[in-house]
């Protein structure tokens, strides 16, 4: 399945990365390329195959619902770009 | 100092012929006049390092020195480490001081090792080369013409020409196993959660593995049994037992049988790299072991699926970098759509963009299925073909790539870059332990010897490495880069 000029635009809006028409241009032809060579999947009967998320098939493990972390919040505040009152800062959303 | 292994450095130590001080003052003097030209690494923490060699030394005055006191390493920059700027190789991270250290590197810290750096890579793991860091591309100490392969290339190089005696990497596609080929190192990939990857800037999480590169099986052995194990915080960490490795490394070859992929030995290979690892299999033969050929029939479609998989995890992995809670923030944002588009249009690298826009794709509205389950099913075909084999045989082996060290800016198109990784890449998608080996030459450039083994038996993957390196001294060559500088 190649790739067109469109589906770059909305993957990238998808992924929120800036892409100008020209920069999608660019990515047309590598994106085509490598998608190209994806598709020899296609051409493999997997009807009754599971698909494998994990190598080991291995499930996520449960532990009792006990609060294990305690409130870290000025430490891990030290590394934003801009904080305040203990709150992250983004430009205004709601008018 | 610096031809010597960890385990004769750890001997040094513990007889007292030279301090921990002097050992790593030795590799911090050793960085400033070579490092210049190799780029190997991002970060020098020449102060903490001094500090904890001291530490070492005086823990060692008082009997209380862990297994890997006083040892220095180096790290690559893809784990965090707590007050030291963690990069993963990207302008997103360039200022990003990680507020709390990786298990990993608590693991070795605890055992007494001192770190002296972080290690340049590709950005985000992502590349075969090295090449796709912010920070410059890693030359090769074997030839400063070529790449010192990737993504754990900084680690890789700092090893090969002596800068320290070890150091830690990272692999999802083979990015442990192929730098250490081409460097003419040593470089263990474990199974698939035997190594905890809380702390470990994540790539592609079924995929993603830590790992060590050394000079000597014994080495990554060592270092190994200090780094595996569960963690309660990595929640695909496994709980069993971590076997002592340094104890088992003595075992017999007679009567182990090799299985050799007829699928490793095909198009492409180039015909030095294959001369030289059909001799190393001719050594094991002496040895004992007997050898067989093997087929893995899927091995084709590894890279096709890979390509769908690990763009598919990392573009849900990367979209933490969002400008708001750390990393890059464009400046002035107009709206926060502004904000997410232009920290990441601007913190983001050209293979890292293309990864997240083909995973995005994939797995977007009407593609998951003739993508992303397609490939998560070809997967269990792939480990389906490594577990037929190991009814057969004990061990595979072949070579870690298809050429030695490419030259600097050889490899242009991104799916070129892709093939570099045609022996390695299927071995993270079955989950299985991989080690690159030192086996010879083509050219003045390193060829790896790849030796794959069952889920859990790195205690026979380490042995049987273990054994070449009795017989042979390709690990021993040291290149000619720095071979003047004490």
């Amino acid at each position: 399945m190649a790739i067109e000029h469109a589906d770059v635009l909305r993957a990238a809006h998808l992924a929120r990365v800036g892409l100008s028409e020209d920069e999608a241009t660019g990515y047309v032809d590598d994106l085509s390329r490598i998608l190209e060579m994806v598709d020899q999947l296609q051409a493999v009967d997997t009807r009754g195959v599971t698909p494998l998320a994990h190598p080991l098939d291995a499930t996520q493990r449960l532990r009792p619902d006990e609060v294990t972390e305690h409130s870290q919040r000025e430490r891990f505040q030290a590394c934003a770009p801009a904080t305040e009152d203990g709150l992250y800062l983004v430009p205004r959303v709601v008018e | 100092m610096h031809d010597k292994t960890l385990t004769e450095l750890a001997d040094g130590l513990e007889a007292g012929e030279f301090s921990s001080r002097e050992l790593c003052q030795a590799a911090l003097e050793r960085i400033e006049h070579l490092d210049g030209e190799l780029n190997s690494f991002i970060t020098v923490t020449s102060e903490q390092a001094l500090a904890n060699a001291d530490a070492a030394d005086a823990a060692r005055k008082a009997g209380d020195a862990g297994p890997l006191a006083g040892l220095p390493l180096a790290l690559k920059d893809i784990f965090c480490t707590q007050g030291v700027r963690t990069s993963c190789g990207s302008k997103m991270l360039d200022d990003f001081v990680s507020p709390y250290d990786a298990t990993l590197v608590e693991k070795l810290r605890q055992a007494g090792a001192v770190n002296i750096g972080k290690t340049n890579m590709d950005e985000f793991a992502m590349g075969s080369s090295n090449e796709n860091s912010f920070y410059g591309p890693v030359k090769n100490p074997w030839d400063l013409s070529a790449v010192p392969g990737g993504s754990s290339g900084g680690s890789a190089a700092a090893v090969a020409a002596g800068l320290v005696p070890a150091a830690l990497g990272t692999d999802t596609g083979g990015s442990i196993r192929q730098p250490a080929a081409f460097c003419g190192i040593t470089g263990l990939k474990p199974t698939y959660g035997r190594v905890s990857r809380y702390g470990m800037v994540a790539y592609a999480s079924s995929l993603d593995q830590g790992g060590p590169l050394a000079r000597t099986a014994a080495d990554c052995a060592l270092l190994l049994e200090t780094i595996a194990g569960h963690d309660v915080r990595d929640s695909t960490s496994v709980a069993r037992v971590v076997p002592n490795y340094t104890a088992e490394l003595d075992t017999s070859l007679s009567g182990l049988k090799i299985g050799l992929p007829k699928e490793y030995f095909g198009d492409g290979l180039d015909p030095e790299v294959e001369t030289a690892v059909r001799e190393a299999i001719k050594v094991y033969e002496s040895l004992g072991a007997k050898v067989c050929e093997v087929s893995l029939p899927h091995t084709h479609l590894a890279i096709p699926a890979y390509y769908v998989i690990a763009p598919a995890e990392a573009s849900s992995n990367l979209s933490r970098y969002d400008g708001v809670r750390f990393g890059h923030r464009c400046d002035d944002p107009t709206d926060l759509e502004d904000l997410y588009k232009r920290t990441r249009a601007e913190g983001f690298g050209e293979e890292v963009k293309r990864r997240i826009l083909i995973g995005t794709h994939t797995l977007s509205e009407g593609f998951f299925d003739a993508y992303y389950l397609k490939a998560q099913q070809v997967r269990r075909l792939i480990r389906q073909d490594f577990l037929d084999a190991f009814d057969e045989v004990d061990v595979l082996m072949g070579p870690t790539a298809p050429t030695p060290a490419f030259d600097l800016g050889a490899q242009k198109d991104p799916v070129s870059m892709y093939l570099q990784d045609i022996y390695t890449i299927a071995v993270n998608l079955a989950g299985i332990p991989g080690i690159s080996v030192p086996a010879g030459f083509a050219g003045n450039r390193p060829v790896g010897l790849q030796v794959l083994a069952p889920h859990f038996a790195e205690a026979q993957l380490l042995g049987v490495a273990h054994q070449f390196q009795q017989a042979t001294d390709w690990h021993l060559k040291r290149p000619a880069f720095g071979k003047e500088t004490a």
